[in-house]
């Protein structure tokens, strides 16, 4: 009998519920089932049944065109636009892609419902009968912790992880300029992108050159920008400061001013023409004015001070929220043993704020070495640079990878780097991650 | 013998301490310089692109005047604040309700949920950027506002559960046990006791939540079509952005909108300061 509910259930939803008399539940499950048929069906599905469509994998409902589309990446070409019916690759692998998660989870209902009309039955063998009211009852109180998650889950599911799904899908096709959907098919091309990668030279060259220059900015705007923090928060928690408040307020404008607004303001000031020339020329510091933006060297640095400028105030915070919970006890013991100011940072505040403030040092590094706007929005990855393919001598690997993609349509190529880029820094940031007290602590 | 080493010792920790302020001032300037100048800019006649000075000779208020009657200011201004709100609301609800969960119990799948979620935040945002558009033309949500409430809201998940979860860990677990031995139900234990007892972590996230769509350039530009739909940052950089605009308003007029932009927004961090220290200090380690 247990193995009849399960698979009434296997076919149709909640139906072995209903043998179980739990009527309601078994309801809840079909109206899934029927759902899901209805989408199926609405989305062109019942055309291509009762004939109003050609019968082809493309007039089909979301889900069967979705699998269709993903393993064959379409069929008809768009060479001109007198072609009327045709297929997108990208959309067809997007809505694949979509379909097979969506079916997933209705898959994952599919096989709770299996379970639980095998279960119940089995509980009712054995002489407990459970109302569908104490089942729910039951159902709230045992799985609180996987409803309460639900919502937040489902957003990453669609908003973050897709995204990852789509461009790791990308790299096994041959999408670059020389095959634009919808004129031209896209083909599953295995690992031939990652391959050419490592092939070509200059490829590898640039990509060399691009990645010593991120690493060098992300390390060093985030290091400027915490010893700046870590001085700040210390001198204002220095004895005898007055006004702690006012300049911490004062310190943590250029976190609250949006970075966006900032990084335009300083691409305006640091122009041949901009405010900083227009100074230092008035004061008679500087005979020229300094090309700020237009030489490689000296856009660097204005890259890597900006991006201090722009950090400082975040370490400010986080290392002032660390010193209070320092207890004053640590200090007087210091004290007593006839320690200067310098000794107490040196011995107590200094190791407790390093090891308290090591995971967002981690974070803020990997932050910053796919900080986009940074670059973007201050140098947009100039000044040129000849000898590279498609970068600026301020290119940071993500700003290449929009040079690649938007100017220049690698897009294979583009996703693949963004693989790699991803692999390294993931696993950076998880080794980071599970050391640090909020992942270990229960 | 000793009031002369007394005195060398004050002199010395009045010099220390005058040097920490010269310093501290410096770094003041350093700040303001750059904001002081975009306000004062904004005071400039329109048209005075470089010129501009941090104390206007002719100051002016047309560049505010052009904002208000020339531009879309005010519907950018409205549409963002929609965003914003709701991505507050959203925000504040998903994740106290998931780091609650997350820091109060043992579950399959939370630990390693939890570093799948981190380590997804670090894939870089511009390459998520066509897939999400995808993703929008799919569900029909394209050139809508809530889908950009919806991205903002799945962008800050990780960082906000894993500092709010940080914070809940040094509550002590002995008070929600209390309660439930009252007979208070897990939702109860969450609305009564854990979220009163949050308000700091609460305000940080409410805060950086509201902060994220005032700065965010890409992704509207990406989903918003329509002219009506324009958020403020989209609307700024339209205007310097040259290959768009040829000088139809100029950086002036920007500065003016970044004030006022900015400004709201600078209030509320320096208001809510505190709770923004202790809510990056929930992610730390403990010093010991």
């Amino acid at each position: 009998m247990k193995i009849v509910a399960a698979l009434c259930s296997a076919v149709i939803w909640g139906s072995g519920q209903v043998i179980n008399k739990q009527r309601f539940k078994g309801l809840v499950f079909f109206a899934i089932q029927c759902i899901l048929v209805l989408i199926e069906l609405s989305t062109g599905t019942l055309n291509v049944l009762a004939g109003r469509a050609e019968a082809a994998f493309r007039n089909c409902g979301y889900f069967t065109k979705g699998l269709w589309g993903l393993v064959t990446l379409g069929e008809i070409p768009r060479p001109d636009s007198s072609v009327l019916v045709y297929d997108h690759s990208i959309i067809l692998m997007v809505t694949g892609l979509l379909s097979t998660v969506i079916l997933l989870l209705f898959g994952m209902v599919w096989i709770w419902n299996i379970r639980d009309a095998y279960r119940s039955r089995a509980q009712i063998e054995k002489g407990n009968i459970v109302s569908s009211a104490s089942y729910i009852k039951s159902l709230w109180e045992n799985s609180f912790e996987y409803i309460m998650v639900m919502p937040g889950a489902i957003v990453v599911l669609f908003i973050s992880l897709i995204p990852v799904l789509f461009t790791l899908l990308l790299t096994f096709t041959n999408y670059n300029q020389g095959t634009m959907p919808p004129k031209q098919l896209l083909d599953w091309t295995g690992f031939k992108t990652f391959a050419d990668l490592f092939k070509i030279p200059i490829w590898g060259y640039t990509f060399a050159s691009v990645l010593v220059w991120t690493a060098v900015w992300a390390f060093a705007a985030t290091f400027l920008a915490y010893g700046l923090g870590l001085l700040q928060a210390v001198l204002i928690n220095a004895k005898g400061i007055r006004f702690k408040a006012a300049w911490r307020a004062i310190y943590i404008l250029p976190w609250a001013v949006p970075a966006l607004v900032s990084l335009l303001v300083f691409k305006v000031m640091f122009n041949r023409e901009g405010a900083f020339n227009e100074l230092l020329l008035s004061a008679g510091i500087i005979k020229q004015a300094i090309p700020f933006l237009s030489n490689a060297g000296w856009a660097r640095t204005i890259v890597i001070l900006t991006g201090t400028w722009l950090g400082f105030p975040y370490f400010m915070a986080l290392i002032s929220g660390v010193m209070t919970s320092i207890s004053p006890e640590l200090y007087e013991a210091v004290e007593i043993d006839g320690g200067s100011g310098w000794n107490k940072f040196r011995h107590i505040s200094l190791p407790v704020i390093l090891t308290a403030t090591a995971p967002q040092i981690v974070m803020q590094i990997t932050f910053n070495f796919n900080n986009f706007g940074a670059i973007y929005f201050l140098t947009g990855g100039n000044p040129p640079n000849p000898n590279y393919q498609f970068a600026g001598a301020t290119d940071i690997l993500i700003s290449w990878i929009f040079q690649l993609t938007l100017t220049n349509r690698m897009y294979n190529y583009a996703a693949a780097i963004t693989i790699l880029i991803f692999i390294v820094i993931s696993t950076f940031s998880a080794i980071n991650l599970m050391r640090s007290r909020v992942y270990k602590e229960d | 013998m000793k009031k002369k080493t007394n005195k060398l010792a004050i002199a010395k920790s009045i010099l220390t301490r005058a040097l920490i302020y010269i310093e501290l001032l410096m770094v003041v300037v350093i700040v303001l310089y750059p904001i002081l100048w975009v306000i004062g800019s904004s005071f400039n006649p329109i048209n005075s692109v470089g010129r501009a000075s941090i104390i206007p000779q002719n100051a002016t208020f047309d560049n505010y005047i052009t904002l208000f009657t020339k531009t879309g200011y005010v519907s950018w201004f409205l549409n963002t604040g929609y965003i914003a709100v709701m991505t507050m609301v959203f925000s504040v609800l998903v994740n106290t309700l998931t780091a609650f969960v997350l820091a109060r119990f043992r579950f399959k799948g939370r630990k390693a949920g939890m570093l799948l979620v981190m380590i997804l935040q670090t894939f870089p945002p511009y390459m998520s950027m066509t897939a999400l558009y995808m993703v929008a033309l799919n569900f029909g949500m394209l050139d809508n506002l809530n889908m950009l409430v919806i991205i903002y809201v799945a962008v800050g998940i990780p960082i906000n559960i894993w500092l709010a979860r940080g914070y809940l860990l040094n509550l002590p677990r002995s008070i929600d046990e209390a309660a439930y031995i009252d007979g208070a139900s897990k939702l109860q234990v969450f609305a009564r006791i854990i979220l009163p007892l949050s308000v700091p972590i609460v305000s940080f996230i409410a805060l950086t939540s509201f902060m994220l769509p005032w700065m965010d350039y890409m992704l509207p530009r990406l989903l918003i079509g329509s002219v009506e739909k324009q958020t403020v940052a989209m609307g700024l950089y339209n205007m310097v952005d040259i290959v768009k605009n040829q000088t139809q308003y100029s950086i002036t007029t920007f500065c003016a909108g970044a004030v006022l932009l900015a400004v709201p927004i600078t209030i509320l961090y320096a208001v809510f300061q505190r709770f923004l220290i202790t809510g990056v200090a929930s992610g730390a380690n403990k010093g010991e």
